[in-house]
């Protein structure tokens, strides 16, 4: 929103750390939002009070890297459309009102789904354009990449259909000649310096303008979507700086993808939009479900797969998916999608370069090289997230991570050294996977395809058999080979760089590989052995039996699901690629391979990995918690721990109160009825208790260090001259959630999830004894665990 | 206001797309190799209804009875671009990313030159400092106990931009110095 308006309006979580809180006075908005659950029912019914009872502005916004409140989200959202159904029939303006309300649900998501859908055609014409720069360019018109250029070339032969006069390598505007090993040399000169600069290019544009747009996204968007803030995340800048460096640092040969900042691109646009309707912008539980919808959208025009989206959406990367939210992803999802189509990005009216359609059908023998496959994605998958975690880790923690720049310029440097010899890295990894995907017709010439035709010469040509290999298919092989290894090396260190990078092309990419060299071997075995019994079954001498394209698809899903674990999302997102169901029991059985081998090794995908690593504060919801300790055990204080830093209800003063707020940084207090009872009254947040009384000093008058400060519904009876009392009723939850010391922490646990609590309030014999925070269960987990608690870091 | 403009610029960018595509039309055909003739590949501006063999194979290499063999190897395909879109979409890429480099140079470069010429050494050192090493677990209090009164700002554009500066500090200590996010 525009940042005058922040200004004025105290509602909108203010950008950035450093600034004061605004406390202007806002128009009276009716019953209090700033009342706790609970309080409803009394606010809206005394009126009178509402009068003397202003809503404080601020209270009931959330600190940077906090936990959101969901109990008190929903409540607030109850208590505002209640409001407005009461009003409903008052007048055709509140009834147009109520309609624009509940309608701007599928407003926001469909402003979403079309913006997500337009920058996906941005991101992807530029990003192909800007990767044939680094080859050369098309004289007639600058802005075609190698394949527009030649669009409208006139009969060009066979083996020559690549090359046509208007684009013109570097090698051959600079020398003045297009082969020889001087062109060469100028070709790999020039390669290397375009993707340096693309490189740091993007490297300083990430770290000027928005640091918050490198990496891949979805570890903190999942992190976000449970009710973490992380303010700016998902702002206007981080979206421009996000679209402008991802197109570089795809083009700079880098080994990643773009699918994963797409997601964070769509959850940008989500957040943006539902800061024009109220009904999303003063909620962070509303909040998340645009996102969860934006973040289906992103996958969409990632992969042009609406359902598979929505299943990502709802597998990955959401916390809280109510049924409303799925209908709405997946209207944003198709929007999104139809946009996208229409924008028509590559020419041939798909929506990802490496759309195929296979007829041919798959045999029960070729299960076995499936589940190959299968197990291949698995231990690579478990071995890329060690090695990944190990890297990222050494970056955090020593010296190496205190240059970026040269870090990205470096692993830039070895990539198009390396890259660029042979064929099969040079070229876009996703033209790459096209081309493993595509089956060998008579229109293919690239060397994979160079079979040795057995027949004479009078029967020249022949409909895919099982043919022999020729010479170019063995030099093909072996390129492959080299390829894969530079694959999994470099993915492994460009993973987590500070640029914009995703996953899913390299994992899918090396899947292919794999699978085409699995694929290939298995059509040789079976042209060569073809009286085994196995081939003598199903294969026909001369018929085609093995589609070596096939084994490239299911290596690729095999890849990516042991990498990132996903099970349903991601046969779905390859079916709805191939277009055909044919192929769904090699593809599931491949998956589920891989996921049973990568869980053998460690139960997390990258993406909790990741989270891990950083410390968020993410309970995760598909793992359980199977010990048998109590509460008591978990909560805080300890017994040798200072004891519980608690309010009583109306004996403090201010001056008291704020001594106890500098010495301690706990970011909330129990309220109790007096300290020889220790009976509980409710819970006061600190960053509201704050708020309150420098609004208090501010606009009220009279209030001094020692003016009382009490939490009850009327004021204690006090001497006479004693100064103006503060009234701090209106912040206190009313209905903390307690449990009992001997309640087991399964059910504590069972709790927080499924209810999203901060924190649970622990009494014994109906007396306040402790509490158990988010942070401390993550923490009492990580124990339990073998692994290190005190790496949870935010709470 | 910047809101306003990339908003607009979406509403822009979305009926670009959506209009009507230019001219750009093919239709290709690959024949493969037929007997002792090799592959070629044919490409002709015509319209859908007139996308076949027969209209786009020329100069036909067979002729007479061979012809309908040889057409029923070839596979045609209709293709359609819209050159428009892709132009408008490079020159409004590189334009965004012209900006942004001119502003990223101004911010690095020259905006210190012009701030130590104009207000002198000490005042560069002393609003470095005002920035400060905030944790990102600021307390609301320590935020509001510094007691800002609201600033009568002439120029509100100057604010704002300080602000973002200062958030965008924060992000990169955060990011880059402590490690805290995004490892």
């Amino acid at each position: 929103m525009e940042e005058e308006d922040a200004a004025a309006d105290p509602y909108l979580p203010y950008d950035g750390g450093g600034d004061t809180i605004p406390l202007q006075e806002i128009p009276r908005r009716g019953s209090n939002y700033a009342m706790s659950n609970g309080g409803g029912v009394a606010s809206s019914t005394t009126h009178l009070l509402d009068f003397l009872e202003e809503p404080i502005p601020g209270v009931g916004t959330y600190d940077d890297f906090h936990t959101i409140d969901w109990v008190r989200e929903k409540c607030k959202d109850r208590e505002r459309h209640r409001k407005i159904n009461s009003k409903k029939k008052e007048s055709a303006w509140e009834f147009t009102k109520s309609l624009y309300d509940a309608w701007s649900g599928w407003l926001v998501v469909t402003l979403t789904g079309l913006a997500s859908g337009a920058l996906a055609g941005l991101i992807d014409i530029a990003a192909d354009w800007m990767n044939d720069l680094k080859e050369g360019v098309c004289l007639s018109a600058m802005w075609f990449n190698h394949e527009q250029c030649c669009w409208t070339s006139n009969e060009t032969t066979f083996a020559e259909r690549d090359k046509c006069l208007q684009w013109k390598s570097w090698a051959e505007l600079i020398l003045g000649q297009a082969e020889g090993p001087g062109s060469y040399i100028m070709n790999y000169f020039m390669y290397i310096y375009w993707a340096l600069s693309f490189a740091f290019l993007a490297v300083c544009l990430v770290k000027v303008f928005a640091p918050y747009a490198c990496g891949s996204g979805i570890p903190e968007i999942k992190t976000i979507l449970s009710g973490f803030i992380i303010r700016g995340y998902l702002g206007k800048w981080t979206l421009m700086i996000k679209t402008i460096t991802l197109v570089l640092a795809v083009a700079s040969g880098l080994s990643l993808g773009k699918e994963g900042p797409l997601v964070h691109v769509a959850c940008c646009c989500g957040n943006i939009f539902s800061y024009l309707f109220p009904k999303y912008s003063k909620n962070e539980a509303k909040k998340r479900e645009v996102l969860s919808a934006a973040s289906a959208a992103g996958v969409s025009v990632a992969f042009g797969a609406p359902i598979g989206g929505v299943l990502f959406s709802l597998e990955e990367v959401s916390y809280y998916f109510p049924l409303k939210t799925l209908w709405r992803s997946f209207f944003a999802a198709l929007v999104a999608a139809f946009v996208l189509r229409s924008i028509n990005p590559f020419g041939n009216s798909r929506l990802v370069l490496f759309y195929v359609e296979y007829h041919t059908p798959w045999y029960l023998f070729e299960l076995i090289p499936f589940i190959l496959l299968g197990v291949f994605g698995g231990l690579w998958g478990a071995f890329f997230i060690r090695a990944n975690i190990a890297w990222c880790r050494r970056r955090k923690s020593t010296r190496f991570g205190k240059y970026p720049v040269l870090e990205v310029i470096l692993v830039a440097a070895i990539t198009a050294v390396v890259a660029f010899p042979n064929p099969y890295t040079r070229q876009n990894t996703s033209e790459l996977i096209k081309e493993l995907f595509t089956d060998c017709g008579p229109l293919e010439s690239s060397q994979l395809c160079q079979y040795r035709s057995q027949m004479n010469g009078s029967k020249a040509f022949t409909d895919n058999p099982n043919r022999p290999a020729g010479p170019g298919v063995y030099s093909a092989m072996w390129q492959l080979c080299l390829a894969l290894i530079f694959k999994i090396i470099m993915t492994i260190f460009t993973f987590g760089l500070k640029v914009p990078s995703g996953l899913f092309i390299p994992s899918m990419a090396i899947g292919a590989i794999a699978g085409r060299i699995v694929g290939i071997a298995v059509e040789q075995l079976a042209y060569y052995h073809h009286d085994w019994f196995l081939f003598k079954e199903w294969c026909e001498v001369g018929a085609d039996c093995i589609t070596p394209g096939l084994y490239a698809m299911v290596g690729a899903a095999a890849c990516l699901g042991g990498v990132t674990r996903m099970t349903v999302s991601l046969v779905v997102i390859v079916f709805e690629l191939t277009g055909g169901l044919e192929y769904i029991v090699p593809l599931m059985a491949a998956v589920m391979t891989s996921k049973w081998v990568g869980d053998a090794f460690g139960r997390e995908g990258i993406y909790e990995a990741h989270i891990r690593l950083n410390g968020y504060p993410f309970l995760d919801a598909k793992e359980e918690f199977t010990h048998t300790t109590l509460a008591r055990e978990v909560m805080r204080p300890r017994r040798s721990d200072p004891p519980l830093a608690v309010l009583t209800q109306d004996d403090l003063t201010v001056e008291e109160l704020q001594g106890v707020i500098n010495e301690t940084s706990y970011n909330g207090f129990p309220v109790i009825v007096s300290k020889e009872s220790q009976r509980l009254v409710g819970f006061a947040l600190r960053r509201d208790i704050t708020i309150a009384i420098e609004n208090a000093r501010r606009k009220q008058e009279g209030i001094m260090l020692n003016s009382r400060v009490y939490f009850t519904q009327h004021a204690p009876t006090l001497p006479a001259d004693s100064p103006r009392p503060l009234k701090l009723r209106s912040i206190l939850d009313m209905s903390p959630f307690t449990v009992t010391d001997h309640t087991p922490m399964e059910i504590v646990v069972d709790i927080f999830r499924k209810l999203g609590l901060r924190q649970c309030l622990v009494t014994h014999n109906g007396r306040l004894l402790g509490i158990i925070t988010k942070k401390d269960i993550l923490r009492h987990m990580a124990q339990m665990a073998n692994q290190d608690p005190e790496s949870i870091m935010f709470n | 206001i910047m809101s306003q403009h990339i908003f607009t610029l979406f509403i822009l960018l979305g009926i670009l797309y959506l209009a009507p595509n230019s001219e750009d039309i093919r239709c290709k055909c690959i024949c493969p190799p037929y007997r002792d003739i090799e592959g070629q590949i044919y490409n002709q501006n015509v319209s859908l209804k007139d996308c076949n063999c027969l209209h786009v194979v020329e100069p036909m290499p067979v002729d007479g009875k061979d012809v309908e063999a040889y057409c029923l190897r070839c596979e045609c395909k209709y293709e359609e671009r819209s050159s428009d879109t892709i132009k408008v979409t490079i020159i409004i890429y590189l334009s965004i990313l012209g900006l942004l480099l001119l502003y990223m140079v101004y911010l690095t470069l020259l905006e210190p030159m012009l701030k130590r010429r104009l207000f002198g050494h000490s005042q560069l050192i002393q609003s470095d400092d005002d920035v400060g090493d905030q944790q990102p677990f600021a307390n609301a209090h320590n935020v509001l106990s510094r007691s800002h009164s609201r600033p009568n700002m002439l120029n509100k554009v100057e604010h704002a931009q300080q602000r973002w500066r200062r958030q965008v500090q924060e992000q990169r200590k955060s990011v880059f110095d402590r490690h805290v996010v995004l490892s």
